[in-house]
């Protein structure tokens, strides 16, 4: 009979609803499971095809391939090589893919897939060791010319980043002099700016890219240039001078190590196709969390089984929130508490018409065969028993006649629990001889709502959503139906209870 | 549709649903009492103790092989009552008030065989009529024959007065009876007569059914307006007295009155209904209150009786 301070209540319950949002938000934002169902994500799949002729001896392939390219994570990777032996190797100068075969002779296709999903976050990767610019050997004329346009270079500008645009926009062909017609040629544009600016005393070096364009096949790397600033490396278009690496592009090999080289084959060449797809951000989710700690507080990793389980028992707490609003709130009578809840996940197994349709009848041919047990004189138990039965019988019937008929949907009355619509039943018709008609309705109608309800808020694809991929929620809805557990107001349906009062307001 | 606002009913002071489940039920309805008053077995052996008298027990049908006794200990009885021990809201319960032949003759006037009253106990003791659907007893009751003067308001059925009674101090009363829509049975929501009556002089109020204020009865026609209640203030004190022999602080007691042994108790419930409050006219919760508000409780069951007609009186 003491009154216990309510705070402590309150403050559980607060910390129980935050908990349960605290947590969604945190996997939220670390595995990015998204809030709403059907989100996509684009993911770029390129494939690098890699050809050559045998020559009827043992044959290795190696291709270099990204490792951790900025702007990009890698989701997934394959290799489509029938009759080689394939494998990834991971070496301090970098991943390469590696094909084998005894014997080879002929042209030979070989291929390398990969998903990448573009995201900001990836930085790259510190170099392990901190790189110096190697020395360069010029004969003359060129080093007096090099000499010449890095002192012109150095002038204009005040750190490695400048020096190296001023010196692509020197050697740009509309602002050629004398010095640079000396020194460039085509093919070695992209090496001589590397030995100039190694020369300066900056570590620079070469990359390959690939810009990103749907649907494109037989595409080539673009060479690009990367000078090191004492922190990491940065990127340069060689041709414009212009710093950092667009969204469209994907650095495939970073550094000096050589793209393909190809053992006991001729003619070799890789080129590139790639597809812009669009993922589901969840399955996304779920492919990603296999590599992340946080995935123990998910179901990804049940069985298949398991997890559409749980899907339907994920959804129980919402129905249970219903009924508890429901009656505390509204003030809707049920037959049984959470027989609505029941009838609602069968519901949801049969979807509402047919479920209703068959539920109805059900109950009704119950009723009537019902009628007639009352008057065997049985113990209650084995009325129950036995109703238990009818209720078997009167849903096969169902199931055949409607199959028969041509209705598939008459198989689904077996989703409803027959223990349940047994006591149901019995309940209704013991009302019926007591009440009369009119409470069954009552209550009968009222039952059949907060299903119809409960069915609503649980078929819902963002409900089966959150409550699947967000078990954590579940924290929110116990915190709801504590808080309803100390609801001490009217409830609806007792502003229309009480309203002859008014006469004595 | 025609609604109230919670303004003012929270103006009139009703109780409601939730609150006397939460702050009153919960609060000071302990859970080991429930048992006492749950079980009308139990109730009476508990109160008789305390000097509170109940209908006299016939018989005890506790096994399925005792029920072949029945039809010996009935066959020259008039009248009696079946009760499941454990039933609430008056289910299961059969008044048989003559014989015709073989067949008993309910209070409705309806005939029924020998036989079907052997199904009945044997639902009883099933347990279908119990709060939750476990195996019960059947007791057999003496009938209670209502005093003429209120018996004669009442539609077949015997009247009942139901007295709330808040931590030993009456605080609400009214007479229920019955009509042809109850089928004879004295429960408000199955369509009897609920009759307010003033604490201070047992004196009607007003008188609703189906939470519709009404001021004839409907079937016998007669006014409810002047009924009053003989010896109040003793059916006060034995209401009130139940609070000791029970130990709940907020329950219902119904009584009857007996033309030839007087106030008897019929049963005791755990979670009264609400519907009081409209045949009295007014809420619970400012009598609660005051209660609740109260510096040194009275001792005696008289001292509260006689509080609450002070304090509770209609002015």
């Amino acid at each position: 009979m003491t009154v216990r301070s309510r705070v402590p209540f309150y403050v559980f319950v607060f910390l129980l609803i935050a908990a349960g949002i605290a947590v969604a938000t945190w996997r939220h934002l670390e595995l990015g499971i998204p809030w709403m169902t059907g989100e996509q994500r684009p993911v770029w799949m390129i494939e690098a095809r890699v050809d050559f002729e045998g020559q009827g001896a043992p044959a290795e392939v190696s291709l270099h391939i990204p490792e951790q390219p900025p702007g990009f994570r890698i989701l997934t990777e394959q290799a489509a090589s029938p009759g080689y032996g394939f494998s990834i190797l991971d070496s301090n100068a970098g991943r390469r893919a590696e094909w084998t075969k005894r014997e080879v002779s002929g042209p030979q296709t070989l291929y390398f897939k990969a998903q990448f999903v573009p995201d900001e976050d990836t930085l790259q990767a510190p170099p392990g060791r901190i790189p110096r610019a190697q020395p360069v050997f010029w004969e003359e004329p060129q080093a007096t010319a090099v000499r010449e346009l890095l002192s012109q270079a150095s002038e204009r500008s005040s750190s490695p980043e400048s020096m190296t645009r001023e010196l692509i926009r020197l050697m740009q062909p509309d602002n050629r002099t004398q010095n640079t017609t000396l020194l460039v040629s085509d093919e070695n544009y992209l090496q001589l700016l590397v030995r100039m600016l190694n020369h300066a005393g900056i570590a620079a070096r070469t990359a390959d890219a690939l810009k990103l364009e749907d649907a494109r096949r037989r595409q080539q790397l673009v060479p690009f240039l990367q000078i090191y600033n004492g922190e990491r490396w940065l990127t340069f278009d060689p041709r414009t001078a212009e710093q950092g690496v667009p969204e469209n592009l994907l650095l495939w090999r970073q550094g000096s190590e050589s793209l393909l080289d190809v053992v006991g084959g001729d003619d070799s060449q890789v080129s590139f196709s790639m597809l812009r797809q669009t993922v589901p951000a969840l399955q996304l989710a779920t492919l990603e969390s296999n590599a992340n700690g946080l995935s123990v507080l998910g179901f990804y990793q049940l069985p298949i089984e398991e997890q559409s389980m749980f899907r339907m028992l994920l959804l129980l707490p919402i129905g249970a929130l219903i009924v508890a609003f429901m009656r505390i709130v509204i003030g809707i009578r049920t037959s049984g508490t959470f027989m609505p809840v029941l009838i609602a996940v069968a519901f949801v197994q049969t979807t509402l018409v047919p479920g209703l349709i068959a539920f109805l009848s059900v109950v009704s041919i119950g009723l009537v065969l019902r009628g007639y047990l009352s008057s065997l004189n049985l113990l209650l138990v084995s009325r129950i028993s036995a109703l238990i039965i009818l209720v078997i019988f009167i849903t096969a019937g169902l199931s055949i006649i409607g199959y028969q008929m041509g209705f598939n949907t008459g198989m689904t009355v077996t989703f409803f629990p027959m223990v349940i619509i047994a006591w149901t039943i019995e309940r209704m018709s013991i009302l019926w001889e007591e009440e009369g008609a009119r409470e069954v309705l009552v209550q009968g109608s009222g039952s059949l709502f907060v299903a119809i309800c409960a069915y609503l808020a649980m078929s819902t694809p963002l409900a089966g959503h959150l409550t699947f991929n967000f078990p954590e929620l579940h924290l929110v809805v116990l915190g709801l139906i504590l808080l309803m557990g100390q609801y001490t107001g009217y409830k609806l349906s007792e502003l229309k209870r009480f309203t002859p009062m008014k006469v004595y307001d | 549709m025609d609604w109230i606002s919670p303004r003012r009913l929270k103006k009139l002071g009703m109780l409601n649903m939730n609150r006397r489940n939460v702050d009153y039920i919960a609060r000071y309805n302990d859970r080991s009492s429930y048992p006492l008053v749950d079980n009308k077995l139990k109730t009476k052996l508990a109160v008789s103790e305390y000097g509170v008298k109940t209908p006299k027990l016939l018989q005890v049908v506790r096994q399925q092989h005792e029920i072949s006794h029945f039809r010996d200990m009935a066959a020259d009885l008039k009248g009696f009552a079946i009760k499941p021990a454990k039933g609430s809201g008056g289910k299961g319960i059969t008044v048989i008030t003559g014989r015709d032949g073989d067949d008993f003759v309910k209070a409705s006037g309806a005939r029924i065989p020998a036989a079907m009253l052997e199904r009945h106990l044997t639902n009883i003791l099933a347990g279908l009529y119990s709060l939750a659907g476990t195996p019960d007893v059947a007791i057999v009751e003496n009938l209670v024959q209502s005093s003429p003067a209120l018996a004669r308001y009442s539609f077949q059925g015997v009247p009942d007065i139901r007295i709330v009674v808040f931590q030993g101090y009456p605080v609400m009363a009214m007479l229920r009876l019955a009509t042809t829509a109850s089928d004879g049975k004295a429960n408000l929501h199955q369509g009897a007569v609920g009759v307010g009556l003033d604490i201070g002089s047992g004196k009607s109020l007003n008188a609703v059914q189906f939470n519709r204020p009404i001021t004839l009865h409907p079937d016998t026609g007669l006014a409810l307006e002047n009924i009053g209640i003989d010896d109040w203030e003793n059916m006060l004190e034995m209401a009130a007295r139940c609070y000791e022999a029970t130990g709940l602080g907020y329950m219902g007691v119904d009584l009857v009155v007996d033309a030839n042994e007087g106030p008897l108790l019929l049963e005791l419930n755990a979670r009264p209904g609400l519907a009081i409050q409209m045949a009295n006219g007014c809420g619970l919760l400012p009598r609660l209150n005051a209660i609740e508000d109260l510096k040194r409780p009275h001792f005696s069951p008289r001292e509260r009786a006689q509080f609450a007609m002070e304090s509770f009186a209609r002015r």
